[in-house]
């Protein structure tokens, strides 16, 4: 394998410097291309935008790792007139993390000093924060993308803004599906870094040794399969937010390496002897009880200390009283819109068995059965006809008390009978719950879920997190 | 028999599941043949028809470079092996997935004179 020199610009300062390295330091996306769109180099604000390594892009037609809809639909350079003038153009992209980003790109022709085309600039920005802002003028009650107006609610509003303009690491606790990521994401919005990148990493998604390479980084040669240098997640996430969630499910070793690098901030990735320094604000969620985990020795009481500089406990829906009501008419009006059905409402019984239904997979679960309700109705009107069936069993809603207690144990599934449950934390718990239910339901996922009062989507979730191959 | 549908753009794996026109569909046997296969052109890009399409034409894996995660979870979700992030021609790719080599964020593209 040839070592490839990184290009140089040689005349502007009194020593030549390496292009990508000043090409790193530009807040806003860069990709230099040859003349037959093929690219040569991207910075690293690209890199976080697009989840390509410049190793990685380099020699590929711009296409395929842009992955915008302008490049289908209507890409500048590949029209039959050359162009010969910068032009922009709004459009989107689709990273590697499986996120549609708006952006606004602009393509750019550039030319040797006899006029002749050898190749373009591309500028890539990410304009969330612009149509988060323009998006917000129409809404009177909420903060980011977070809607509701509880007294619960009120109180997270007043205080999201404070924690945005501080730099201190937050860690935000709340039940599956209360909006974890949209309050991550709220912050980082409202924050100073807003323009910068924001990383998310789900710490449950991936074994440990693959964790440690996502997150930190590692040097080419460090283990079989490493044929690249990688940045890691910590280096992207530069002057800007990385989000951890399922924060709870990060490995012991794993979690003593972020302890060492909240202290230092530097990032050494794995089979290097150098650090890098690294300018990230940490926000952590969980829906586990850390301290519970703390007294286990599952969890770092250290790194807990760490992390819980500023603490937000989301509630979960049904401490939100009157916001069920707000949810409902919001998810209503906007997927009526995205699937052009002339619903007007829900009919009052409707409106009543969706009210009396605890929604443990809260937010979550209220938009699914939104959403699955607006396609089935063909109507004007929401009728309890198409909500979904396991909404009108009266055991689910007579369940509700059950589920607000401390270990929400649901009696649809009898698992826990003659067991002692003090002895079991909650995650075995509803391990064995789903175990119960799939069996009952002789492996039918729909039945399971309905047992279980939860929606096919959460309890699909839940299988992948607990290991169970249904 | 395994069924599986590659996005295509041109003779491409398309860069955007959303945005894809025509698909290529292969059976293959349990000895790695393929017996069967078929390109269609689709009436337009839509991921929601093209998701419904994935699931009555009973395919068991599908192919593609960007997807957002919304279809990627209900694809999966649906027991459909999604190999997502792939770069390369369709006749490479389908000879990677052929042998079970063929892994998401695969890249198989020439690089042309940026290859080490």
């Amino acid at each position: 394998m040839v070592h490839r020199s990184l290009p140089q610009i040689a005349g502007l300062f009194e020593q030549s410097v390496s292009l990508p390295t000043l090409l790193d330091e530009i807040p806003l996306g860069l990709a230099i291309l040859d003349r037959e769109r093929r690219i040569h180099l991207i910075n690293r604000t690209l890199e976080a935008l697009t989840g390509y390594t410049r190793e990685e892009a380099r020699g590929i037609s711009c296409e395929f790792i842009l992955r915008s809809n302008i490049c289908l639909e209507d890409c500048p350079l590949r029209q039959s007139k050359p162009i010969s003038e910068p032009v922009g153009i709004e459009g989107n992209i689709v990273n590697r993390d499986r996120q549609k980003i708006p952006v606004c790109m602009t393509f750019s022709p550039v030319r040797d000093h006899h006029g002749k085309l050898v190749g373009y600039l591309e500028t890539v920005q990410d304009i969330r924060l612009i149509r988060t802002l323009s998006s917000k003028s129409g809404q009177t009650f909420g903060f980011g993308q977070i809607i509701g107006r509880s007294p619960e609610m009120e109180r997270i509003y007043q205080i999201l803004p404070v924690i945005a303009q501080s730099d201190s690491s937050v860690l935000i606790t709340g039940e599956t599906g209360s909006g974890k990521d949209f309050v991550a994401e709220a912050i980082h919005q409202a924050s100073p870094r807003a323009k910068d990148p924001f990383i998310k990493v789900n710490c449950g998604a991936l074994p440990e040794t693959l964790l440690e390479s996502e997150l930190f980084g590692h040097q080419k040669g460090a283990f079989t399969g490493a044929a690249e240098n990688k940045p890691g997640r910590f280096r992207l996430a530069h002057n800007g937010t990385l989000y951890l969630t399922e924060i709870g499910d990060l490995p012991l070793a794993l979690q003593v390496k972020l302890l060492t690098f909240l202290d230092d901030r530097i990032v050494y990735p794995l089979g290097g002897t150098r650090g890098f320094q690294v300018n990230v604000r940490v926000i952590a969620a969980t829906h586990r009880d850390l301290e519970q985990m703390v007294r286990e020795g599952r969890f770092r009481e250290d790194l807990l200390f760490r992390l819980n500089v500023v603490r937000i406990r989301l509630p979960a829906l049904r401490e939100r009283g009157d916001d069920v009501r707000l949810l409902l008419d919001h998810f209503l009006q906007s997927y009526a819109g995205k699937l052009k059905k002339p619903i007007k409402g829900f009919s009052a019984r409707a409106l009543k068995a969706l009210l009396a239904y605890p929604f443990p997979g809260n937010v979550r679960e209220l938009k699914n059965i939104v959403e699955y309700a607006l396609t089935i109705c063909q109507e004007d009107h929401i009728h309890t006809r198409h909500l979904p069936a396991y909404l009108m069993d009266p055991k689910t809603v007579h369940d509700r008390e059950v589920r607000e207690s401390p270990t929400r144990v649901n009696e649809g599934v009898s698992v826990l009978k003659g067991d002692d449950v003090s002895a079991l934390d909650w995650s075995a718990v509803e391990r064995r719950m789903i175990l119960e239910a799939m069996l009952k339901a002789g492996g039918r996922r729909s039945k399971a879920a309905a047992m279980l009062g939860w929606g096919r989507s959460t309890l699909w979730r839940k299988l992948k997190e607990y290991g169970i191959d249904a | 028999m395994n069924k599986v549908l590659i996005c295509l753009h041109g003779s491409d794996v398309t860069p955007r599941f959303d945005l894809t026109t025509e698909v290529l569909i292969a059976s293959i046997a349990d000895n790695g043949i393929v017996q069967d296969e078929r390109t269609l052109v689709l009436p337009q890009a839509s991921a929601e028809k093209l998701c419904h399409m994935i699931l009555t034409e009973g395919v068991h894996a599908i192919i593609c470079g960007g997807i957002e995660d919304e279809y990627y979870q209900y694809l999966s979700w649906k027991r459909i092996h999604v190999i997502d992030s792939v770069i390369g021609h369709c006749d490479q790719v389908l000879e990677h997935y052929r042998g079970g080599t063929l892994q998401p964020g695969q890249i198989l593209k020439d690089r042309g004179r940026h290859a080490e």
